[in-house]
């Protein structure tokens, strides 16, 4: 019954490396579980190679086109190299809130570690990126264009508090929404569990009501990890874009 | 420009949605936490989120797994998908000036078509117009032979009319010459001379004419 209950890490198989226990649980079980549907649908969907795609491979190409769509806008045609970077961020993401949304599952983008892992990921390859590019010119993307330099004392930390900020709203986004979203979800079913066994008959009646709540919220579930996937890769390709540009 | 302002707006909006999301159900949480108890065989109670003893695992296998998914995707998976794309319109591109090539030479063909068709309409334009003109020429050389001929027949006849007059008109002479010298020799009795004769009948017919 306890909503949070569904977050629990729980090991399969023990295993410590180095002093750090870093068993197979289930969170990993799923990551596991979306890199090999990922990875199986391209090389399966695109084994045929064919001319006029079949229904997997249109997917699979549907989905390259969409983040090569995606890059090419928000990052530019420079971007190109680091493609399958966001791709790879965009369907691991992708995969592993959708897995969620199937009853029973374990979703590993509730955990604030994993999110924050992977905007860390994104944070230090673009700052890498930037540095690689431009050189010490990098630090000048903390000071606005055109900007009075007397306001440099106030702006430059902003500056850079926003920019160090980055992997933590970013995290932070996709891991609220992905808990509140499963929390919620299993809090409206726990309602209706209280209800039936506290009012009986009257409450089978009653209980329909979360229930028909947790309809609505499955479909806006759905939508929040497509979402949510989609807002994590946009924002790299927009961080990329600036690594890139520094404007 | 107006796009990438759209996009940072869902961001931040999905953002505020999730947060209020999150606070919501962490006011939720006490409520529920009283019926967690009877669960309880986790009762270190908390987020589990917040259980820095998972970090190590989790984090060693994301590393593990999305570290392998780039790999794989980047070096075999995506270039794959790219190539198949790229033959595509490689493909397409390829029929579509294969198309316009061929219709180009289809146009060159019409072209020395309509261009032989205008040949021979003027090459029987110009001999039609050279047997018409070497019919006339022929019909105007026998029509000048045929007046030369008539003009000449023309002349043969009016000699021969001409020269007929003037013996009719000897003869007349002649005959004239006789009936004087007879008419003087029945009514005068005279034999007339026939030169004297020739030359009155001459006067007279002078006088006449």
């Amino acid at each position: 019954m306890d909503p949070l209950h569904q977050f629990q890490i729980n090991p399969i198989m023990q295993l410590v490396i180095a002093g750090y226990d870093v068993s197979f649980s289930n969170s990993a079980l799923f990551m596991v579980v979306a890199a090999l549907l990922v990875y199986g649908l391209l090389v399966h969907g695109m084994k045929a190679r064919a001319l006029v795609p079949g229904r997997l491979q249109s997917l699979a190409e549907m989905f390259y086109e969409f983040v090569a769509g995606m890059v090419r806008e928000n990052a530019g045609h420079d971007a190109k190299p680091y493609f399958p970077f966001v791709f790879t961020l965009f369907m691991f993401i992708l995969f592993g809130n959708m897995l969620g949304m199937i009853p029973y599952t374990f979703t590993f983008t509730s955990h604030i570690i994993v999110t924050f892992a992977l905007a860390l990921t994104v944070f230090v390859f673009v700052t890498v990126l930037a540095l690689i590019k431009h050189g010490l010119h990098f630090f000048s993307f903390f000071m606005p264009h055109g900007a009075p330099v007397a306001l440099a004392p106030i702006l430059i930390p902003i500056e850079v508090i926003s920019y160090v900020m980055r992997p933590v709203s970013l995290s932070i986004r996709l891991f609220a929404n992905m808990m509140a979203g499963h929390t919620m979800l299993k809090v409206f079913a726990g309602f209706t569990v209280l209800m039936i066994g506290g009012l009986g008959s009257v409450g089978f009646l009653a209980g329909l009501v979360p229930i028909a709540i947790n309809i609505a919220l499955t479909g806006f579930e759905f939508l929040v990890a497509f979402l949510q996937a989609y807002v994590f890769s946009i924002l790299t390709c927009l961080y990329i874009r600036d690594a890139l540009e520094l404007h | 420009m107006s796009n990438l302002l759209a996009k940072g707006r869902l961001a931040r909006w999905s953002g505020v949605a999730g947060t209020s999301l999150a606070t919501l159900t962490m006011m939720a949480a006490p409520v529920l936490a009283a019926t967690a108890e009877h669960g309880g065989e986790h009762a270190k109670g908390g987020l589990p989120q917040l259980n820095p003893g998972t970090f190590p695992t989790q984090i060693f296998w994301l590393a593990l797994t999305f570290g392998a998914l780039y790999y794989l995707l980047s070096k075999k998976a995506l270039p794959v998908v790219a190539q198949v794309l790229e033959e595509r319109q490689e493909r397409i591109s390829r029929d579509l000036s294969k198309a316009a090539s061929l219709k180009e030479e289809a146009e060159a063909v019409m072209a020395t078509v309509d261009k032989a068709m205008a040949d021979a309409r003027a090459q029987a334009q110009a001999v039609i117009a050279e047997t018409v003109a070497a019919f006339e020429a022929e019909n105007q050389a026998k029509q000048s032979a045929l007046n030369t001929q008539i003009a000449d027949r023309l002349r043969e006849a009016e000699t021969r009319i001409a020269a007929a007059k003037e013996q009719a008109l000897a003869n007349v002479r002649g005959e004239a010459v006789g009936i004087v010298r007879e008419i003087a020799s029945k009514l005068a009795g005279i034999d007339a001379d026939p030169a004297q004769a020739e030359a009155a009948v001459a006067a007279v017919m002078e006088e006449r004419r």
